[in-house]
């Protein structure tokens, strides 16, 4: 194999475990640029109200779940106005969701496009998490704005120095939802069954995390293995930075940040395994 | 020169069959196997005696294929050969089961034109996102703006979004961005099928010059036999995933006539045609294509006769029987010309088996290969007894004096043309 170096590009069978070109996906970065700015502008072309949807849909599902767990079920909300509280948890949540959805498709939807051109696939969630920001970015902005309200209408809230490992919160949110979705994704070309139990899981797995009710409710001694859902240290630290209460614990945030690596990592050796041969089973 | 392309025993292996629960349980084992480092019962490579074949096929077998610098090569064989595999394998869309492709310089790969374009954004916006998934960055794409839509043709339009192009200018504006790329090998799959005539021959013309100008690699697979001969410098047939045969485009051309192509329409039953209809009340027996001294061929000179011996038996009787042949470009359910021949009472006493010969002169027909289909019917076209569509074989008119004169005959105007034809009983 002496002449290995004069070729620039050597074709075998996918045989590597990790095998993320990440020199390769930095040179792609115009085509994720691209990709967001496609998904961004095509996304309110064929809407009346364009934009204005990033606002509706969380303020719509915060009013909702006020109004059933907070007023008909009465669930506490750690002295939070509860539809701040809520909101919160909405707005996290849908990015959370949208990630999942928008990137466990990836194969399947793109099967058109794959199947004729190579680029690294990885450029496609990439693309989906990024553009979500831009919702995110929006609805955290409304958030701020109902904060301010609720600041001047004469609430106390312990915002403090924490809010600077926001930026973190958020990444660790988007590896999440990256890395479950293409893990999902990856699976999906071949077991079709797994794109019908998606919505289900999403909705579980809300259920499942703090969105609805405070970690105090959860009993003491569970809260550690209730941890084990990253979503619950990224939920209770958001309510933790903004509103200064929660009753999260480092080792919460540890373990969910352990889980979210562990996810992200087989994700991804899933994901540079299928996509190698994908197009023979999609 | 150097080798740029260079693939080593290349095997494309498929497993067949459905998805299902089946799977789940063979993927287990698959990986069971690997993990305790046995042979995977599930892979026919290896050739294993007592492994399950029909789960399997093997879509490339064995492949060995060096291309140098400059060269046009041109892949051809019919459908299901391999072609579309290997270009596939080649354009990084698929991995190979086992084997080696070496690449020397940047690729870029054409297998279908205006892959991703997005109806909603504008001939611009789609220049810019065609070019980045091929690997081109934004300021290389702009530096060329001007010429991809100079050479695209859709100037006016480049604002528009592209769902409001009309096909040509969609097919124009794609292959436009893809030869702009300045690839040191460009591999183009039968794309140019699409457009109108004049596009084509500039496509043709603007890949050539790739290779003889800038002495960049293309690897070209057509079914038209005529552009492979004017482009490529060397060709490659491919049968049943392996290659069967190189070298010069014209022999490989001649090659593939008569030894893959001629030789697949003397027995019917075992379907050479894509479809057979008809109420079955007349079959064919046998078609055989001959010239003038009866020796078998399929490719003809302008001004030349086809003779067409076909063989039928009755099953029941029918008081008409007419043999038609059909002239075709892509398919018998759209033909250029139709050559009627009536076998009746009055013109040949209709036997139960029987033999007859059409001669049909060449000189209304263009210089083209023809797609065949052939029909025997009773009164008309509405009654068929036996319908074969799609012959595997084609009749390939050649016209000698075509660059000295520099006419081209242009494309076939379709309706009714009268044709020189005979008929007569054997």
């Amino acid at each position: 194999m002496e002449d290995n170096k004069k070729w620039t590009l050597v074709i075998k069978p996918g045989s590597k475990w990790f095998n993320i070109n990440l020199h390769e996906l930095l040179r792609y970065k115009g085509l994720i640029y691209l990709f967001i700015k496609r998904d961004f502008v095509t996304f309110y072309k064929q809407t009346i109200l364009g934009p204005l949807w990033y606002i509706i849909q969380p303020l719509a599902n915060t009013v909702i779940l006020t109004i059933i767990f907070g007023k008909i079920a009465e669930i506490p909300t750690d002295d939070i106005p509860p539809f701040l509280f809520y909101m919160a948890g909405t707005v996290v949540w849908g990015y959370f969701s949208t990630c999942l959805i928008g990137t466990s498709n990836t194969f399947v939807e793109n099967s058109q496009i794959f199947g004729k051109v190579y680029f690294p696939r990885l450029t496609v969630p990439i693309s989906v998490v990024m553009t979500g920001l831009f919702q995110f970015g929006i609805q955290v902005s409304l958030f701020l704005l109902f904060y301010l309200y609720y600041w001047v209408e004469g609430s106390i809230f312990n915002t403090n120095i924490s809010i600077l490992f926001f930026p973190l919160v958020v990444l660790q949110m988007a590896a999440l939802g990256l890395g479950f979705g293409i893990l999902i994704s990856s699976l999906v070309t071949k077991y079709r069954d797994l794109t019908f139990a998606m919505t289900f899981v999403v909705q579980i797995w809300m259920y499942l995390s703090p969105i609805v009710y405070p970690l105090t409710e959860v009993p003491e001694s569970y809260r550690l293995l209730y941890s084990l859902n990253p979503m619950v240290s990224v939920v209770e630290s958001f309510r933790g930075m903004f509103l200064g209460q929660s009753s999260l614990e480092l080792s919460h945030v540890i373990v969910g940040a352990f889980v979210t690596i562990v996810v992200v990592f087989f994700g991804v050796v899933l994901f540079s395994k299928t996509e190698s041969n994908f197009m023979d089973t999609v | 020169m150097s080798t740029v392309i260079k693939i080593e025993g290349l095997y494309k292996e498929y497993k067949l069959g459905v998805i299902s629960h089946g799977t789940l349980y063979r993927d287990l084992q698959s990986w069971w196997a690997r993990v305790n480092k046995k042979k995977d019962p599930n892979s026919i490579i290896g050739e294993d005696p007592d492994v399950n074949f029909k789960n399997n096929l093997i879509a490339i077998k064995d492949l060995n294929l060096e291309v140098e610098e400059g060269e046009v090569l041109g892949v051809i064989g019919h459908n299901g050969a391999g072609k579309s595999t290997l270009l596939k394998m080649l354009s990084r869309i698929t991995t190979p089961t086992s084997g080696k492709i070496s690449i020397k310089g940047k690729m870029a790969s054409l297998l279908e034109v205006g892959t991703g374009f997005h109806p909603e954004l504008t001939g611009r916006e789609n220049i810019y996102l065609n070019g980045a998934i091929n690997g081109m960055s934004r300021t290389e794409v702009s530096k060329k703006l001007d010429k991809i839509v100079k050479f695209s043709g859709v100037g006016q339009f480049l604002d528009t979004p592209v769902k409001r192009y009309s096909s040509g200018m969609y097919v124009r504006l794609g292959f436009s961005v893809a030869t702009h790329l300045d690839p040191d090998i460009l591999i183009v799959d039968e794309v140019l099928a699409v457009g109108d005539a004049e596009f084509q021959k500039k496509a043709i013309g603007k890949m050539k010059n790739l290779s003889t100008e800038k002495n960049r690699t293309v690897i070209f697979v057509s079914h038209n036999m005529k552009s492979i001969q004017d482009l490529c410098t060397r060709c490659i047939l491919i049968e049943n995933g392996a290659i069967i045969y190189q070298g010069n485009s014209k022999d490989v051309v001649d090659y593939y006539y008569k030894n893959i192509v001629s030789h697949q329409v003397k027995d019917l039953s075992d379907g050479d045609y894509s479809k057979r209809n008809g109420n079955g009340k007349v079959r064919f027996t046998s078609i055989d294509i001959l010239n003038e001294q009866g020796e078998k061929e399929n490719s003809f000179t302008f001004g030349s006769v086809i003779v067409f011996r076909i063989k039928y038996t009755t099953i029941k009787n029918v008081d008409n029987l007419i043999f038609s042949i059909f002239f075709s470009r892509h398919s018998a359910q759209d033909p250029i010309l139709i050559v009627k021949n009536y076998i009746t009472k009055e013109c040949i006493e209709l036997g139960e088996n029987g033999t007859v010969e059409v001669r049909i002169s060449t000189e209304s027909l263009n210089e083209m290969d023809y797609q065949m289909g052939y029909l025997l019917s009773e009164d008309g076209i509405k009654k068929q007894c036996d319908f074969l569509e799609d012959a595997t074989s084609k009749i390939r008119i050649t016209k000698d004096d075509l660059y000295q004169n520099g006419k081209d005959w242009g494309l076939a105007n379709k309706g009714m043309m009268r044709v020189k034809s005979s008929i007569r009983a054997l």
